[in-house]
C-alpha cells in the first residue's frame, strides 16, 4: 500500500494527463464521490490531553485506526472531538509517525505497552524507523527472553529447578521419576535422593582423597608409612563399592526416565556419571597384575571426575561451565599468543645456555618450564641461567611476562566485546535491510493485488453498471483514485495488468498454441516478420542476457523457418520445453537457466507469432499479417488481420481459455 | 557552506494566487502536502524542493509492478521549468495549475512540451519512442497480453501517423494540436482530471 504518499496521489493522477494524447482505447470514468475535499483539523482527545492535526495527515496512512473510518467509533459528537481512554505519553509518538512518516521509539517507556499502543492503533510495528529499530528489537528480545525463562522455569524444564507442582496423578510413573530427578523438591522421596546421592559423592571424593594419606604403620614391619589406602583395603574397597552402586543405580534410573533417552545419553552430566562409574567396572574385570596395574591406577584418577557431579546441585557451578564455555575463543587466542611468546623465548634462552656445562637447560622443551614459570612471574628457582647473555634474556622474558600476560587480557576483552558487537551490528544491518526489501515487496504486492482485486470485481460486473458501485467495498478514496490512475495506464498502452501466475500460463498456452499450428503453411515474410516479433518475445522475457544473442537467433529462426517445411516445424517444435516453468524459472534470473530456456523459448517463439500476433489498436494496418488469419469470432484483439471486425472489448475474465480456443480453430484449417 | 542547506521559501501566498487558478485554501492543502511528504525515507530532500530522486521515488510507489524511472525523469523535467535540478513549489502549483485547472490547449502544450524532451519545438520518432518506452515501462512484465518489445515502436507508428499531417517525420505544436482536437476520445478524456484537488 502506498502508504503515506497519498498526498502525492493528485499530483500522480494530473501527471498522467500526459498519457492523454496517447491513449489509443477511451480512457474509463474518473471514480464518483472524490469531489474536492477540504483540509479541516481535528481534535484528538486522548485522556485529556488535546491534539490538534490536519485530518490529511490522518489519511496518510488509511490502513490504521486513525487514518481509516474506524475512528468515527471514537467520536464524541457533543464535544466534536475524538476521544481515546489510553495513554497520552505514548500517543505523541504515534501522532508524530503520521507527520514525519518515522515511527519512533520512546527510551524511556516498556516496550510492551508501547507495543500495545501500536497494536491498539493499528500501527504494524515493522515501521519503525531505522534510528530506533535496533534498540525497539533489543528490548523485545530482552523480554522475550526474560518471559522465557520464567515460562521455562515454570514448567520445570532441564535448566529449571523451580516449579513446585505436583504433577496430575494420572501421569505415568516414568514421568514421574524424571520430575523427581530434575526437581528434588516436589516431592519427599526426591529430596530423600537427592541428599542421599550428594552424600555418597561426597563421600566417595573424600575417600579417594584419604586413601592416599599414609597412615602410621602400627605394629607392622619397618617404619615404613603406607598410605591407608592400602592399609585398609578391605574397607575402602566397600566404601568405593557402595557408592558406586548407588550411582549406577542412579545412572540407571536417570536413563530409564528420561523422556528422550538420546538426548540425555549426549548430554553431559550423564557423561560425566558414566567416566566416574566405569573405573571401577573396568577394575573389577582387568585381573590385578603389575603389566596393567598402572593403566589401572591411571583409571582410578578418573575417579576425581565425581565431584563434578556436584554440578547438579549447585546453580553456581553450573554458571561457571557456561561462562567458561561462552568465553572459549578469547581464552583460545589468549593462549595462542602465550605460546608463541614461550617458544620464542625458550629457544632463546636454550641456545644462550647452550655452551654452560651442566646446564638445566637441555632441550628447548625443557627451556618451557622455564619461560613459563619466568612470565607468569612464579619464579621457582629449580632453573636458572648462568651465562650473562642467559641473564639478560631471562630478565627480558620476565619482564615481558608481566606485559603478555597483564596487558592483553583486559584489552583482548574489551576489543573482542566491540568487535562482536560490530558483528551483531552488521548482522542486524543485515537482517533489517532484509525486512525493509521485504516491506517494499509486500507494499508493492499488496498494491498490485488489491488492484487486480478490483478489476476482477469491476469484470464481474462490466454488463450490470458502468460505475463501480458495488465492487467498492470498502475502498478508500485514495484507492479507488489509485485504481482509477492505473486503469488508465492499462487503456493507454492497450494491456493489462496481470499477476504472476495469468502470465505465466498465458505464455505456457500461447508456447501450447504454437505446437497446434503446424499443419498452416507460411509465406516468408510473415516468418520474416513474426520472427522480428519473436525477438521481441525473447527479449521480453529475457531481459538482458538474450540482447546479444537475439541477432543469430534472428538468422537462425528466420533461415529456417523460411523454408516452410514442415519439417522444419516440427523439429522446432519439438524443442519446446515447458511453457509456464521455463517462465518461472526465468523469473528465478539464474544464468544457466536464462540461456537455456531463451534458446527454447527462441525457437518455440518462432512459431508462436505466425498464428498469434500480438495484441494490437483496432486502426493499425499490419504490413505482415501472416496467412493463417481465419474469421475469428469477435472480440479476439489479437486476430492478425485488419478486416477482422475487432469489438476491442477484450474481457480478462475469459483468459487462456479464450485463447486456446483460438488456437483450436486454427489447426482446423 | 553549500547552497542545498539554503532553505527555500516560496513566493508569497498572495502572488501564487494570483498567478494560479488555485485558492488560497487549495494552495495551503497542497503547501503542507509539498513540504511534508511522509513516508519518503530513502531520499532525504532539502527542505522547500523536491529532487529528482524524490520524484522517481514517489512515482515508483504508484506503479509497483513496473519502473516508473524513466517516465518519472521526463515528468521530472517537464516541471522543472527552469532546468535547476529541483522542483520547488512554484515549479510544482504552476505544473498542477495548467493540468488540472488550465484550458484545454494549455494541457495539451504542456503535454508537447513533455513529450519534445530536448525542447526544440518538434517530436521527432526518437523522442516519442523513449517516451512510449517509458510508459511501457511502467507497465512492468507482467501484463496481459505479454507484452512485446516492438509494442512501444508500433504505438509510435500510429502515433505519427494520426499526427503527422505533413509527414515530414517531425510533430510540430500546430499539428499536436490540431490533431488532438480533432479526436473526440482525447477531448473528452481531458476533462478526466479536473476534480483531482
Amino acid at each position: 500500500m502506498a502508504a503515506g504518499v497519498a498526498t502525492w496521489l493528485p499530483f500522480a493522477r494530473a501527471a498522467a494527463v500526459g498519457w492523454l494524447p496517447l491513449a489509443q482505447q477511451p480512457l474509463p470514468a474518473a471514480p464518483q464521490g472524490c469531489e474536492a475535499r477540504s483540509d479541516e483539523v481535528l481534535v484528538v482527545n486522548v485522556s485529556g490531553r488535546r491534539f490538534q492535526t490536519w485530518k490529511n495527515t490522518l489519511d496518510r496512512y488509511p490502513d490504521t485506526l486513525l487514518g481509516s473510518s474506524e475512528k468515527e467509533f471514537f467520536f464524541d459528537p457533543d464535544s466534536g472531538e475524538y476521544f481515546f481512554d489510553r495513554d497520552p505519553d505514548l500517543f505523541r509518538h504515534v501522532l508524530n509517525f503520521y507527520r514525519t512518516g518515522r515511527l519512533h521509539c520512546p527510551r524511556q517507556e516498556c516496550i510492551q505497552a508501547f507495543d500495545e499502543e501500536l497494536a491498539f492503533y493499528g500501527i504494524v510495528p515493522e515501521l519503525i524507523g531505522d534510528c530506533c529499530l535496533e534498540e525497539y528489537r533489543d528490548r523485545k528480545k530482552e523480554n522475550a527472553e526474560r518471559l522465557a525463562e520464567d515460562e521455562e522455569a515454570e514448567l520445570g524444564g532441564p535448566g529449571g529447578a523451580g516449579a513446585d507442582w505436583a504433577l496430575p496423578p494420572g501421569s505415568p510413573f516414568r514421568q514421574r521419576l524424571w520430575r523427581a530427578f530434575e526437581n528434588p523438591h516436589t516431592s519427599t522421596m526426591a529430596l530423600v535422593f537427592y541428599y542421599v546421592t550428594g552424600f555418597f559423592i561426597a563421600v566417595s571424593v573424600i575417600a579417594n582423597v584419604v586413601e592416599t594419606i599414609p597412615c602410621a604403620a602400627g605394629g607392622r614391619a619397618g617404619w615404613q608409612e603406607e598410605p591407608c589406602g592400602d592399609r585398609f583395603p578391605l574397607a575402602f574397597f566397600c566404601m568405593d563399592t557402595a557408592c558406586v552402586l548407588i550411582f549406577t543405580g542412579e545412572y540407571l534410573l536417570r536413563l530409564f526416565a528420561a523422556p528422550s533417552r538420546g538426548r540425555f545419553l549426549r548430554s553431559v552430566m550423564s557423561l560425566i556419571d558414566a567416566v566416574a562409574i566405569l573405573p571401577y567396572y573396568i577394575g573389577l574385570f582387568v585381573p590385578k597384575n603389575d603389566d596393567l596395574s598402572g593403566a589401572f591406577v591411571t583409571l582410578r584418577v578418573f575417579r576425581v571426575f565425581r565431584i563434578f557431579k556436584f554440578s547438579r546441585h549447585s546453580q553456581g557451578l553450573r554458571i561457571l561451565g557456561y561462562t567458561l564455555k561462552s568465553c572459549a575463543s578469547e581464552l583460545g587466542f589468549l593462549l595462542f599468543s602465550l605460546t608463541m611468546a614461550i617458544i620464542i623465548f625458550a629457544t632463546v634462552m636454550f641456545y644462550a645456555e647452550k655452551g654452560t656445562s651442566k646446564t638445566n637447560f637441555t632441550s628447548i622443551p625443557a627451556a618451557f618450564w622455564y619461560t613459563i614459570v619466568t612470565m607468569t612471574t612464579l619464579g621457582y628457582g629449580d632453573m636458572v641461567p648462568s651465562t650473562i647473555a642467559g641473564k639478560i634474556f631471562g630478565s627480558i622474558c620476565s619482564l615481558s611476562g608481566v606485559l603478555v600476560i597483564a596487558l592483553p587480557v583486559p584489552v583482548i576483552v574489551s576489543n573482542f566485546s566491540r568487535i562482536y558487537h560490530q558483528n551483531q551490528r552488521a548482522d542486524k544491518r543485515r537482517a533489517q535491510q532484509k525486512v525493509r526489501l521485504a516491506r517494499i515487496r509486500m507494499a508493492k504486492s499488496g498494491t498490485t493485488t488489491a488492484f487486480l482485486q478490483y478489476k476482477r470485481n469491476r469484470g464481474l460486473e462490466v454488463g450490470l453498471c458502468p460505475g463501480p458501485a458495488l465492487s467498492t467495498r470498502s475502498r478508500s478514496a485514495f484507492e479507488q483514485q489509485h485504481h482509477h490512475l492505473l486503469h488508465c495506464l492499462e487503456k493507454t498502452t492497450s494491456h493489462e495488468f496481470t499477476d504472476e501466475s495469468t502470465f505465466s500460463e498465458a505464455l505456457g498456452v500461447i508456447s501450447l498454441g504454437g505446437r497446434t499450428s503446424r499443419s498452416t503453411s507460411v509465406s516468408s515474410q510473415a516468418v520474416i516478420g513474426t520472427s522480428a516479433r519473436a525477438s521481441g518475445l525473447i527479449s521480453s522475457c529475457c531481459p538482458r542476457q538474450s540482447k546479444q544473442r537475439r541477432a543469430i537467433r534472428l538468422a537462425n529462426s528466420t533461415a529456417s523457418v523460411s523454408r516452410g517445411s514442415m519439417q522444419e516445424l516440427d523439429t522446432l517444435a519439438g524443442h519446446r520445453s515447458p511453457g509456464p516453468q521455463s517462465r518461472a524459472s526465468l523469473n528465478a534470473k539464474t544464468h544457466d537457466s536464462l540461456t537455456l530456456n531463451c534458446d527454447s523459448q527462441d525457437l518455440v517463439a518462432a512459431i508462436i507469432s505466425i498464428p498469434t500476433p500480438p495484441a494490437n489498436t483496432p486502426d493499425e494496418s499490419r504490413p505482415h499479417s501472416p496467412a493463417s488469419d481465419s474469421g475469428e469470432g469477435p472480440g479476439r484483439p489479437s486476430g492478425g488481420s485488419s478486416s477482422s471486425n475487432r469489438g476491442a472489448l477484450r474481457n480478462s475474465s475469459l483468459g487462456p481459455s479464450y485463447l486456446l480456443h483460438n488456437t483450436v480453430k486454427i489447426s482446423s484449417l | 557552506m553549500e547552497m542545498a542547506t539554503v532553505r527555500h521559501r516560496p513566493e508569497a501566498l498572495e502572488l501564487l494566487e494570483a498567478q494560479s487558478k488555485f485558492t488560497k485554501k487549495e494552495l495551503q492543502i497542497l503547501y503542507r502536502g509539498f513540504k511534508n511528504p511522509g513516508a519518503i525515507s530513502f531520499y532525504e530532500c532539502p527542505s522547500g524542493v523536491v529532487n529528482e530522486e524524490t520524484f522517481k521515488e514517489i512515482y515508483s510507489q504508484f506503479f509497483p509492478q513496473g519502473d516508473s524511472t524513466t517516465y518519472a525523469h521526463f515528468l521530472f523535467n517537464a516541471f522543472d521549468t527552469d532546468h535547476n535540478g529541483s522542483v520547488s513549489f512554484e515549479d510544482f502549483v504552476m505544473g498542477l495549475s495548467i493540468l488540472l485547472r488550465g484550458t484545454v490547449q494549455e494541457k495539451l502544450n504542456w503535454a508537447f512540451n513533455l513529450y519534445d524532451i530536448n525542447k526544440d519545438g518538434y517530436i521527432t520518432k526518437e523522442e516519442m519512442l523513449d517516451i512510449m518506452k517509458a510508459i511501457y515501462d511502467m507497465m512492468g512484465k507482467c501484463t496481459y497480453p505479454v507484452l512485446k518489445e516492438d509494442a512501444p515502436r508500433q504505438h509510435v507508428e500510429t502515433f505519427f501517423q494520426k499526427m503527422d499531417k505533413n509527414k515530414d517525420g517531425v510533430v510540430t505544436i500546430d499539428e499536436f494540436i490540431e490533431s488532438c482536437q480533432k479526436d473526440e476520445n482525447i477531448m473528452r478524456s481531458m476533462q478526466l482530471f479536473e476534480n483531482v484537488i
